[in-house]
């Protein structure tokens, strides 16, 4: 129904920005991770393969990933234990409350990440409001230093974060469930437990699966929260590339860490979309 | 009956615990929030309880701060240009999604789709390169190229779930009544997208309001407001970044409400300004 002169129109111009401002930026990033800095601070448009060498040889960059993908796995867990439970009780127990408590749990995301960092930031640190209250209702004595400036305040920033958008999608599948399967499970003599297991959970996988490469992969990347509440046993590999973009001035080396971290999260979100596919049954 | 009674106490048990939980989850992810607008009002700085001296002083101390409100109007400029390219692009996108045939159609869709699930530091670092080797400076302008090309991903979700709704018969019959493409996108397509695109439009002001990790490689000597206040956080921090965040705070609840109003007024039946972000949220998976 609609002619070739419409549907270039609507074609050509998207297209050709998202190559532009997209897949050349992301093939720049390619090329660029194997270039080099020579001495005197220029890129070098030779190509080499020192970047990835480095990568393999250099422990730290490893260690740094490990802990990041550590981080990550405990946020998306945390995520998960807070947010599945709370998409349960409104999809199937709140009744008429339910947009209201909906309303509740998005409201958070229109404050600014940066603003719910720093507001962590002013309730952990040794003089802040958390450390102050204890020591006014005189549960200790002194400031907990590990509160702040630790991998714990990271994974208690990014959980804030992410579980939200880890209950979205798990609210969403929660409640594309066939009342009448949960009906027919407890006619047939299931106890609540057994129908919740086999009913209700798988028929929740893909929700679980969506949330969770969310929350997983958005705090791989992060790196404003453990800049600023992380100190230094809370450095995430961002941070690495960050300073290689910055004052360390290596773009290719940094170029190449991020290539990394997109294949890594490319991947991962074709894993999540093959599993999710596995799982549905609708 | 008493299997009956156990099933019911069970269920108001179980209930129980769950509502529990809940609530404590609430406690969580408002704790930050509470403490933020509370401690804007605290005399004696960001920490230490009790809040003591209730004072209005840094909401002057802000008012009088020049490089602040700087940054607010700049972020506002960021935002309504990353809006226009934004729909600008996404609107055609959704639309040649949803009706058009071409090779690399599916590459195309997870290319604009991309930078919702992407860490904002691979989108800001690859722009920052190609800005490098185009030898463009760094400025307000390379972040609303960032912040826009970013949010096409939220145009494109938001329209193409509008597009599934409406009834196709509509643009059909006017083109069969003889109207042009032209006039039938004015006058059928856009009316009808109405509703997704000024959602779109007030998704993608917040989100670019907000934005700090493409910001963060994009920026030239302009800062936006995320910018400033993190500059103002490396610095040492005082209850005045919890007035600014306090007061985009009740605004941005005033464009939600908006946004409600709206969506009661056109559609007559109370859906909620939370199904704004659900397209996002769900096109980022699929």
């Amino acid at each position: 129904m609609f002619s070739r002169a419409y549907r270039t129109a609507i074609t050509l111009p998207p297209l050709l920005w998202v190559t532009v401002f997209l897949l050349v930026p992301y093939l720049l990033m390619f090329c660029y991770s194997f270039w080099s800095v020579s001495p005197s601070q220029a890129i070098l448009h030779t190509w080499t393969l020192d970047n990835y060498q480095q990568l393999r040889h250099v422990d730290v960059y490893w260690q740094t990933l490990l802990r990041s993908m550590w981080i990550a796995a405990r946020v998306t867990v945390f995520s998960l234990l807070l947010g599945y439970p709370l998409a349960y009780f409104l999809s199937f127990y709140a009744g008429k409350r339910k947009d209201l408590f909906y309303q509740l749990v998005i409201i958070p995301l229109w404050v600014s990440y940066l603003v719910r960092a720093y507001a962590w930031k002013t309730i952990l640190g040794s003089d802040g409001v958390l450390n102050t209250l204890l020591q006014y209702v005189h549960l200790t004595r002194h400031p907990l230093e590990f509160l702040l400036y630790s991998p714990f305040a990271v994974v208690l920033t990014l959980t804030h974060i992410y579980t939200p958008f880890t209950f979205l999608p798990v609210y969403a599948s929660l409640e594309h469930i066939p009342r009448n399967l949960v009906e027919a499970s407890h006619d047939l003599g299931a106890s609540p437990a057994q129908t919740f297991w086999r009913v209700v959970f798988p028929l929740s996988i893909p929700g679980v699966l969506a949330g969770a490469t969310f929350a997983f992969v958005l705090s791989l990347g992060d790196f404003l929260a453990p800049l600023l509440l992380g100190g230094p046993s809370g450095i995430m590999i961002s941070n690495i590339v960050v300073s290689l973009f910055g004052a360390a001035y290596n773009w290719p080396l940094g170029a190449a860490i991020s290539f990394c971290m997109l294949v890594l999260v490319v991947s991962l979100l074709f894993v999540s979309e093959r599993l999710e596919k596995k799982w549905s049954f609708a | 009956m008493e299997l009956c009674l156990s099933g019911a106490n069970h269920h108001s048990k179980r209930a129980g615990w769950l509502l529990g939980h809940a609530l404590l989850v609430f406690a969580f992810l408002y704790l930050p929030i509470v403490v933020l607008i509370v401690y804007s009002f605290n005399g004696a700085g960001v920490g230490g309880f009790p809040p003591r001296d209730l004072t209005l002083d840094w909401y002057r101390t802000l008012l009088a701060d020049g490089a602040i409100w700087e940054s607010v109007v700049n972020s506002l400029l960021v935002a309504a240009a990353a809006v226009v390219i934004a729909l600008g692009l996404g609107i055609p996108a959704a639309l040649a999604l949803d009706r058009a045939q071409f090779p690399g159609k599916v590459l195309f869709r997870r290319l604009v789709l991309l930078p919702l699930i992407l860490p904002g530091i691979i989108t800001g670092l690859s722009l920052l390169m190609l800005f490098n080797e185009g030898k463009v400076k760094l400025s307000l302008l390379t972040i609303i190229l960032g912040h826009g090309t970013a949010l096409i991903s939220v145009a494109t979700t938001e329209v193409f779930a509008g597009l599934q709704k409406f009834d196709r018969a509509q643009e059909e019959a006017s083109l069969d009544l003889g109207a042009t493409y032209w006039q039938t996108f004015l006058r059928i397509t856009l009316p009808n997208l109405k509703l997704s695109i000024v959602g779109a439009a007030l998704l993608i002001f917040t989100l670019s309001m907000d934005e700090i990790a493409v910001s963060f490689f994009l920026i030239g000597r302009d800062n936006t407001l995320p910018l400033e206040i993190w500059g103002r956080l490396r610095r040492g921090i005082t209850p005045e970044i919890n007035a600014i965040s306090t007061i985009i705070f009740v605004f941005s609840l005033a464009a939600i409400v908006l946004w409600y109003r709206l969506r009661l007024g056109t559609e007559g039946s109370p859906e909620t300004a939370a199904e704004l972000i659900e397209p996002a949220v769900q096109g980022a998976q699929s």
